[in-house]
């Protein structure tokens, strides 16, 4: 379908990093299930780094495309530097995403902050708590609350 | 790849029929029937030979047909000019469904900002509203009822000749959207006490961009469209009469071979249904009989329904669903909405519309293709996660 570039076909029909981590180090978990996307996210951390990655998300191609792909850009990487990962990123590596779907890259960014959130609060790690604002879902997603 | 085309609800192929039909007035007879000289009165002739012909196929006069460029505006004019009939004798308040085409909801809605009031009748779980609360919702300054058909989603076909018949007994003017039942299934205007109709060429295999108003005679038609005298005054613009004459042809085919046509597509429907339905947590959307031959609409929990197409497409499966995610907005459909369906199941839907065309061996094919692409989109769902471990319940058993 023309909708999606190459990249983000390829993202979607071969997503990397598809799974579950058992006993995440930290993991990160946002959208719902009412607004079509849930996208979850599993770190395991060694010495600061992101030794592997994996997600599982509910949601349309684009959704998909950008957790494969925001995986793939963590992967190996020190957390300082995933925690500078921006949704503009994800869409970029991906050859762009349509303006309506733009979305999707914000909610990956999102859900790295929360398992690096998660993986913080875990182990006690202090932080800057204004480097994790709240998931700003609402701002893209104008629905009802439950 | 091979293609598998069930999108027929969104638009169907031309047949030969209306291709063959219509090509001659592409090529050759060029004129503008409102043109005095032979070559537009040859076109005249053939614009009156096609009125004839559709009114023939809906039972009712040819001076009783308008020509429009689609089901859309024939679904505006209808309801805005019983909306300005209505109001002239101070009645403004209209009847209608919650699961209307948008051609209906959104100048419904737009009426409702301009100090009209609409009741929107509940379609229950099934997707049919009953004639007795249309009747229960009449009251002494209900200008219109509106009610579709069959539904364009869910295919859910309405009690029309009831409806039709007890707002004639109450005097009330009577419309539906009829774009996905004509050619479909058996209508007959005067049969089923119907004011006013709107159909659709290109939903029964006739050229795009083309429909009609039937309106019947007494009922007075507002004109929105001005600038000249087609349509006796009610819809100016050069007539498009190389796709009149395809809806005509294609009318005439789809009624001539309406049984044979409709035992082929409920026995191919029926079985993709049963078919389909063995994929773990799946149901059907909408009544199972009273249902248009061509119309499958599942839902498969912990899916999305875009996801889902993509897949489908990678496999050359043309079809279409009620996510959100197809749509620019991030509401599913409002036709699931309406019957009920909670917002993660509605988005995990897909619509299949067949067509006389499809065959036992694309059947076959989808069956053999859907669950795995259901499979596929589970695979990466989180929600699937969630409703396997027992974090989240099933709500499709």
């Amino acid at each position: 379908m023309a909708l999606y570039s190459e990249k983000v076909m390829d993202h979607f029909s071969n997503p990397r990093n598809v799974g579950v981590i058992e006993n995440a180090d930290g993991v990160g978990e946002v959208g719902n299930a009412k607004c079509g996307d849930i996208m979850k996210i599993y770190l395991k951390i060694e010495n600061g780094i992101i030794a592997d990655v994996k997600f599982k998300t509910f949601g349309c191609g684009s959704a998909i495309a950008s957790s494969s792909m925001a995986t793939e850009l963590i992967k190996g990487k020190p957390l300082s530097q995933a925690l500078e990962l921006t949704n503009k990123a994800v869409a970029e590596a991906l050859d762009g995403l349509p303006a309506h779907k733009l979305h999707c890259s914000v909610l990956a960014e999102e859900a790295i902050r929360s398992a690096i959130k998660d993986y913080y609060d875990k182990n006690g790690i202090a932080y800057d708590k204004a480097q994790f604002p709240d998931p700003a879902d609402e701002d893209e997603h104008h629905f009802e609350e439950d | 790849m091979k293609t598998v085309y069930v999108d027929n609800a969104a638009t169907t192929a031309m047949s030969d029929r209306a291709i063959e039909a219509m090509t001659p007035y592409l090529k050759n007879v060029y004129g503008n029937p409102s043109s005095l000289h032979t070559v537009g009165q040859v076109a005249k002739e053939a614009l009156d030979d096609a009125r004839a012909r559709i009114a023939k196929c809906l039972n009712c006069d040819p001076k009783e047909i308008y020509f429009t460029s689609g089901g859309s505006e024939a679904d505006n004019q209808a309801i805005r000019s019983a909306a300005l009939n209505g109001a002239a004798k101070g009645k403004k308040h209209i009847i209608s469904t919650a699961f209307e085409h948008h051609a209906v909801l959104h100048t419904l809605k737009k009426l409702e900002k301009e100090g009209f009031e609409v009741t929107y009748l509940d379609v229950h779980e099934n997707g049919i509203v009953t004639a007795e609360e249309v009747a229960a919702a009449i009251r002494e300054n209900t200008a219109l009822v509106t009610v579709m058909y069959a539904n364009n989603e869910v295919g859910t076909i309405q009690p029309i000749a009831e409806i039709g018949g007890l707002c004639r007994a109450r005097g009330v003017v009577f419309h539906t959207d009829a774009v996905q039942a004509v050619g479909h299934i058996p209508v007959d205007v005067k049969a089923d006490n119907i004011d006013m109709l709107s159909i659709s060429a290109h939903k029964f295999h006739g050229a795009k961009g083309v429909g009609a108003l039937y309106v019947r005679r007494g009922i007075p038609l507002r004109t929105f469209i001005e600038g000249g005298a087609q349509e006796r005054g009610r819809r100016a613009g050069t007539e498009n009469i190389g796709g009149i004459v395809s809806m005509a042809a294609a009318l005439e085919e789809a009624c001539e071979n309406m049984a044979a046509n409709s035992a082929k597509l409920i026995k191919l429907r029926d079985e993709l249904i049963k078919g389909l339905l063995k994929i773990p947590h799946s149901r059907l959307n909408g009544d199972g009989r009273a249902r248009l031959p061509g119309n499958v609409n599942m839902c498969f929990e912990g899916t999305e329904g875009e996801s889902l197409l993509l897949h489908l497409d990678e496999r050359g499966i043309c079809a279409s669903s009620g996510s959100a995610c197809t749509t620019a907005s991030l509401e599913p459909s409002h036709v699931l909405l309406a019957l009920g369906l909670p917002h993660e199941i509605a988005h995990g839907s897909l619509r299949l519309s067949l067509s006389e065309n499809n065959t036992e061996e694309e059947i076959e094919y989808l069956l053999s293709e859907i669950p795995k692409a259901v499979e596929k989109v589970r695979a990466v769902s989180s929600l699937w996660d969630d409703l396997k471990s027992g974090k989240r319940k099933h709500l499709i058993d």
